[in-house]
């Protein structure tokens, strides 16, 4: 057997042989491997943070702190907006159901957990606690429960014309964090079952497996390989929360790597071909005489049951929770993440949510500081027909530093404005134009194979 | 399985099946009796009866809003008609969800080709044949249980090849699908209903927006896999093409049938030429 399998060899084919851009250099160099275009564009990122920490802090010891902590935002983001984007694609991208309440999802998935899994004794008065059971046991009852939740949405709603899934999915997210946020749902779960959601005062969660790590003496002497003497001075390069936090992110990226491997699987696969054909053409599919019913439901809870895991893995690891976390705005920026990436592509997504969380979502940020570290910038004014009247007195420095005051609510305009030109210019996206054919095999006219 | 349905073009169900189901089912392969469709107010097909015969090309005409689609639509499922019966092969398959009516072996292709312009052409034909067990996610997925699958898919893949060569798309093969032209779109969606190994072809006008060329093609494909033992019910506009290639015609006007009869005595009949407001047929 001479051919390649799909989906069971390494990352490194479904790009197809007209891919007119990677002809040569150093470009066709990377696009000969989806590790290559993940590992590369995962790596510009990091140089380009390094740029910008040490633009705004300048070159020292100090900032070699600032600039892994940048590091690890971005990991961590990176791997949390990779899971919900690969899960919204086999949705989306593979199956075209829209399901718009990726949020809600997410949700069900952390407070699952953190009821069967969270401490029995709340540090404070009001808010949420849970059962004490293994964590463990509550990640993957969490997963489990957003699956079924998955299939109370599917059921009815599937039977509906696509734009009608928009709607219950959006519907039943803002639903499920209406009830988390609901103090009397708190009250009555605390009374009928022994654990409270803790409304909007929130959750106290389990730590991190990986904290363990850190307080053994091993964890401790691996810490202080960062504290290094320099000119007789103690100098901590990096501190152990960040090193802490880097563990957790590595453990995200492992999921993710299995996820992506799921993913991949069942997008070379008869499975994933019928998946296409769903998207591309229902009545065609039915027609050929598959019961597509079946594979929107099992595709649907699949992809649910992600969306509670990549929620568990993100919002269910940083110590607390609340309602907040997860408004309908989540599920928009998982959504620009795939549609950068190439909603179809599994790798594109990984892509795609890499772009996404360097270049939109910490990118401005940074930026901000550099200008605010550089102009020296008086207090901004409040309004911005303030700002206005300074700019019009010809002082820039009040416009600036207005300007990026509100660049929180200006990462939005951005936002809708990069998705409108993603959407006119290249609605493929980075990789949603390689033609990935779902099937086990190379499907070339085979050499007689006994 | 793949041994027995290895070629769809050299294995013909027709003839296996006739040794097999004739002491269950000897009559006529498709029978519909008293179809009627409502579209609010207007009777779309209003009781229409008709038979098509084993290994027959029968061909299905009238003037446009003569309820031949909709009738279609109501045989294979993707309408559910609100009376009258659908039997194939003695069975009753009324009201049946397509997929239902597909698995029994009536397969259709449609009035405007629906090819899955995002797949490729072989991507296209691998989605089509029965029974593929990589259809189960488990089975795609887990290490053990994918063998199979991959062995399955190498069979399939010979087929398809065979199936491209017979419809004489194979240079098309890795192209996409929605990149096609109308008729070549035509030749892929039957070609891709062959790969469901189908023991009755519904065909919806299949030469529509078919050059000449490819026409010819196609009724020579038709011609050779009915000389296998295949069933056709053609819907054509083309009266040409009907009346030269089906040895039996039934004419639809108004949602029920005005004529079931050969095609020389179909042109003489005076109610179908009123019908056709006098035009030449």
């Amino acid at each position: 057997m001479s051919e390649t399998v799909p989906g069971d060899d390494s990352v490194g084919d479904g790009t197809s042989p007209d891919d007119g851009d990677g002809s040569g250099g150093f470009m066709g160099w990377v696009q000969k491997s989806d590790l290559r275009i993940v590992g590369v564009t995962l790596a510009s990122m990091y140089v380009l943070f390094t740029v910008l920490v040490l633009l705004e802090q300048g070159l020292g010891f100090d900032s070699v702190n600032s600039v892994v902590g940048a590091w690890r935002t971005l990991t961590f983001l990176f791997a949390a907006y990779a899971v919900l984007a690969l899960a919204l694609n086999l949705h989306w991208g593979y199956t075209g159901m829209f399901n718009i309440g990726v949020a809600g999802f997410m949700a069900v998935g952390v407070y699952t957990m953190a009821l069967l899994s969270g401490t029995s004794d709340p540090i404070s008065a009001g808010q949420g606690y849970g059962w004490g059971l293994p964590l463990w046991f509550g990640v993957i009852m969490g997963t489990v429960v957003a699956g079924l939740t998955g299939l109370i949405a599917a059921v009815p709603a599937l039977r509906l014309r696509a734009d009608y899934l928009a709607i219950v999915t959006l519907g039943l997210s803002e639903i499920i964090r209406l009830l988390a946020q609901s103090r009397d749902v708190s009250t009555w779960t605390d009374e009928t079952f022994g654990f409270a959601t803790g409304g909007g005062r929130g959750f106290f969660l389990p730590d991190r497996p990986t904290e363990a790590i850190w307080g053994t003496d091993a964890g401790q002497s691996f810490v202080e390989l960062f504290t290094v003497e320099i000119g007789g001075d103690e100098v901590t390069l990096v501190r152990e929360s960040i090193i802490a936090d880097f563990s957790w992110s590595l453990v995200m990226i492992v999921f993710l790597a299995g996820i992506y491997w799921l993913l991949r699987r069942i997008g070379y696969s008869p499975f994933g071909r019928v998946l296409k054909a769903i998207r591309e053409d229902e009545l065609v599919a039915q027609s050929l005489g598959k019961d597509t019913r079946w594979f929107k439901i099992k595709v649907f809870m699949l992809g649910c049951a992600l969306m509670g895991l990549g929620g568990i893995l993100w919002q269910g690891s940083q110590g607390t929770v609340t309602p907040d976390s997860f408004r309908p705005i989540v599920t928009f920026y998982v959504f620009i993440a795939l549609i950068i990436g190439g909603s179809g592509s599994n790798t594109g997504s990984v892509v795609g949510a890499i772009l996404f969380v360097g270049l939109l979502f910490e990118a401005p940020r940074r930026v901000g500081s550099i200008i605010e570290a550089w102009m020296n910038l008086s207090s901004a004014p409040n309004t911005f027909h303030d700002a206005l009247g300074s700019l019009a007195s010809l002082d820039v420095g009040g416009f600036v530093a207005y300007f990026i005051d509100n660049l929180g609510p200006l990462q939005f305009v951005i936002l809708g404005l990069v998705l409108v030109v993603i959407v006119q210019r290249r609605p493929e996206g980075m990789l949603g134009h390689r033609t990935e054919v779902a099937a086990a095999i190379d499907l070339e006219r085979g050499e007689i194979d006994e | 399985m793949s041994d027995a349905a290895a070629d769809a073009t050299e294995a013909p169900p027709a003839e296996a099946a006739d040794e097999a189901d004739d002491s269950e089912h000897s009559g006529p392969p498709l029978e519909v009796r008293n179809l009627r469709k409502l579209f609010g107010g207007i009777v779309a097909v209003d009781d229409a009866s008709f038979t098509v015969e084993q290994g027959s090309l029968t061909g299905l005409i009238g003037p446009n809003g003569a309820g031949k689609s909709t009738t279609f639509n109501c045989i294979t499922g993707a309408l559910k008609p609100d009376g009258g019966t659908v039997r194939f092969q003695g069975e009753d398959i009324t009201g049946m969800r397509p997929e239902q009516v597909a698995n029994r072996g009536l397969v259709r292709t449609f009035q405007i080709a629906r090819a899955l312009p995002e797949m490729t052409v072989v991507e296209n034909l691998m989605l089509a044949p029965q029974g593929q067990m990589g259809e189960k996610l488990w089975r795609s997925v887990l290490p053990a249980a994918r063998d199979s699958v991959v062995t399955q898919e190498r069979e399939l893949r010979e087929r398809v090849w065979e199936t491209l060569e017979f419809f004489e798309i194979d240079h098309l093969a890795h192209e996409r699908a929605g990149n096609l032209s109308g008729g070549q779109q035509k030749l892929l969606e039957m070609s891709r209903a062959m790969m469901t190994d189908p023991d009755m072809l519904l065909l919806d006008e299949p030469m529509a927006g078919v050059n000449p060329t490819l026409e010819d093609k196609l009724l020579e494909r038709i011609h050779d896999l009915r000389e296998d033992g295949y069933t056709f019910l053609l819907v054509e506009h083309d009266m040409d093409i009907i009346m030269e290639n089906c040895e039996r015609v039934i004419v639809m006007h108004q949602g029920s049938v005005l004529a079931d009869d050969e095609p020389e005595r179909v042109r003489s009949n005076e109610k179908v030429i009123e019908a056709y407001l006098g035009e030449d047929i």
